[in-house]
């Protein structure tokens, strides 16, 4: 399958000064019983933005401006660990969440992320502090992160180096999943298995 | 060549590639695949988005509509019914509803389709409850269980492991649960990512099958991709029990490389309480004493084990839940319910003023049969105590082992289980 090939992402930063970030916050269950739908955006963080009213909180990061607009979050250590849900990743893409900077992320999340085109960032954590405080600092933020180069841009123009396993990230560059990619080998598939099943003599 | 972990040797037998070493990338063949009616219906979807038209294998699927299940609302019943229906058109004999089957995790065990070397791939975090086994279990989204589905097969980075070392005899109410939340509280939530935890040592021997699962089942609240019990008499016994084909357990070489190594002893443990909003937030229980519950809830697939129910059943038997308390009974699989019916555990429940539920994830991560409201406070023997996870935000979850939880249930509030169970009114 192909999707927007993801190569650079440039846009407003939220610090997110939150650890042990788990997938019940970002999506809670009750949730997950609806197919995917254009609503996942309002489920994103539901419980910690919204009463129970329905009401925004207002002290919640995401309900105040500028960061309403966030496409970048600046976590803290330890993003998306517990429940597999894979609801956790449409979620933040349905709000416009593009990119997500932690020290760590879970295991799952992380695979589920990259198999969606949405960016786990990892830095070290004196790195992650250091942006969270410069974006929360100085609203509006912008961060640049540049696959193609690994590198991620602070707004003072600090450039960050992070890594992000090979295969996923050429997925991501040309916008295919692991099938697509592999079928545009096709040709060089197709040689070499001709090749393999002619006989030696 | 330096020596091999139990997690390398498991994924080198079951990769295409027929070797693997921690760091590597493998294609992994799984023996099962496991999905529920929440992460099911996701990657039927992406598995007809992919252009897939058949599963690789329907006898090695197995869905299980356990999370909401029996459905709580026409939009539950909708997802079954997707589970139901893709079942029905790939000929996927394993399919299990309330009344047949149980909790995922608990019930793959007991179908008899994990043993000695296994790997299951599972669309579900505690898919690692099959290291028990001395097997793999590892936890994926949706979208790469349809490739899973599809091919038979993922890629996947071997990952490196860390060696818990086991030794002593847990002394009186210390359960497998404790063995978990020590072990939690010592490297926390993300201590054991991109890792799998390997078990063993001499103190597996006084740790039964169900203690093991209760063990394994967390392995993921220390961040583990997956984790992996050595084998021995007991898991043999239990394959044969089971009706799994034998097979040998894998074990370490001896000079295996561990990316870190942890010694527990079970005999200086004591019961555990996980405070909220963390399962690595362990404290002995005395230093809860006089927290109180609104809810006491033993189930799930970590401790809804006839061990578990008979732990229940032994501090209840001749007491009564505490007035103003509500205690929910979830007896994990189908045959775990039959099985303490026969034995008479759920007459002593319910003389004791809890509710049995069906078997089912329930209320566990919020979905239903026991959602807690603003304010309350509950203990169970569930795996996670996030904020929220329960039902309301503003609610909280103790996580402690069928001991502990039960005796917070005849006190009223969080106490040793010891003194419960020295007061009178049990039945001898």
């Amino acid at each position: 399958m192909s999707r927007q090939p993801v190569t650079r992402i440039e846009g407003l930063a939220a610090p997110f000064d939150v650890s042990n970030v788990d997938t019940d916050q970002i999506i809670p269950a009750r949730f997950l019983r609806r197919p995917r739908d254009t609503q996942y955006g309002t489920y994103l963080f539901h419980d910690l933005r919204f009463d129970e009213a329905g009401q925004e909180r207002p002290d919640f990061i995401l309900n105040r401006p500028p960061f309403r607009q966030a496409a970048i979050l600046v976590a803290a250590r330890a993003f998306g660990v517990g429940s597999s849900r894979e609801a956790a990743v449409y979620a933040l893409q349905a709000y416009g969440i593009r990119a997500v900077v932690a020290e760590t992320f879970g295991d799952i999340f992380f695979g589920n992320a990259l198999k969606n085109g949405l960016l786990p960032v990892r830095l070290p954590l004196s790195t992650v502090n250091a942006l969270r405080d410069a974006v929360a600092a100085s609203p509006p933020a912008r961060l640049a992160i540049d696959l193609e180069r690994e590198e991620l841009v602070a707004p003072d123009g600090a450039k960050h180096a992070f890594a992000v396993p090979a295969f996923a990230r050429e997925c991501l560059l040309q916008g295919q999943d692991e099938i697509g990619l592999t079928l545009s080998f096709l040709p060089q598939i197709e040689q070499f298995e001709a090749r393999r099943h002619t006989p030696t003599v | 060549m330096s020596g091999r972990t139990i997690t390398e040797k498991i994924i080198a037998a079951h990769s295409a590639e027929g070797a693997a070493v921690a760091g590597g990338i493998v294609t992994l063949r799984p023996d099962v695949v496991l999905l529920n009616d929440v992460s099911g219906p996701l990657a039927f979807e992406q598995f007809d988005a992919m252009g897939a038209t058949r599963p690789f294998d329907p006898a090695r699927i197995v869905l299980v509509a356990d999370h909401f299940a029996p459905a709580p609302d026409i939009t539950a019943a909708g997802a079954i019914a997707m589970t139901r229906d893709f079942a029905r058109r790939h000929g996927i004999a394993h399919f299990y509803e309330p009344g047949r089957g149980g909790i995922e995790h608990t019930l793959l065990a007991e179908l008899g389709m994990v043993g000695h070397g296994g790997i299951v791939f599972g669309a579900d975090s505690h898919t690692c409850t099959a290291g028990a086994f001395n097997a793999l279990g590892i936890g994926f989204g949706s979208t790469d269980l349809a490739g899973a589905l599809a091919l038979g097969q993922l890629w996947m980075r071997v990952p490196e492991s860390i060696r818990v070392e086991l030794t002593g005899t847990p002394g009186p109410y210390v359960t497998g649960k404790d063995v978990i939340l020590e072990l939690i509280r010592r490297i926390s939530s993300d201590g054991a990512a991109d890792a799998s935890l390997e078990f063993g040592g001499p103190g597996l021997d006084a740790l039964p099958m169900d203690a093991r699962m209760a063990i394994a089942n967390m392995a993921v609240e220390a961040g583990a991709d997956t984790c992996v019990f050595e084998g021995d008499a007991q898991s043999g016994a239990d394959m044969a029990r089971r009706g799994v084909p034998a097979a040998p357990a894998v074990t370490a070489d001896a000079g295996a490389t561990y990316r870190q190594r942890i010694a527990i002893d079970l005999g200086a443990l004591s019961p555990l309480v996980a405070k909220p909003p963390s399962p690595a937030a362990g404290v002995p229980v005395e230093a809860l004493r006089g927290q109180k519950v609104d809810q006491v809830y033993v189930g799930n697939c970590s401790n809804g084990t006839m061990t578990d129910l008979r732990q229940v059943a032994e501090l209840l038997r001749g007491r009564q839940v505490a007035p103003g308390v509500r205690m929910v009974v979830v007896p994990a699989t189908q045959k775990i319910w039959r099985q303490a019916l026969a034995e008479g555990l759920l007459d002593v429940f319910a003389e004791a003023g809890a509710a049995v539920s069906p078997p089912t994830c329930g209320a566990c991560f919020g979905g239903h049969m026991g959602i807690l409201a603003a304010g309350e406070t509950a203990i169970a023997t569930t795996n996670r105590n996030y904020r929220g996870r329960m039902g309301h935000p503003e609610s909280q979850v103790f996580l402690a082992n069928a001991w502990v939880a039960t005796a917070a249930a005849i006190a009223g509030e969080i106490v040793p289980p010891g003194e419960v169970a020295a007061m009178p009114g049990g039945a001898a």
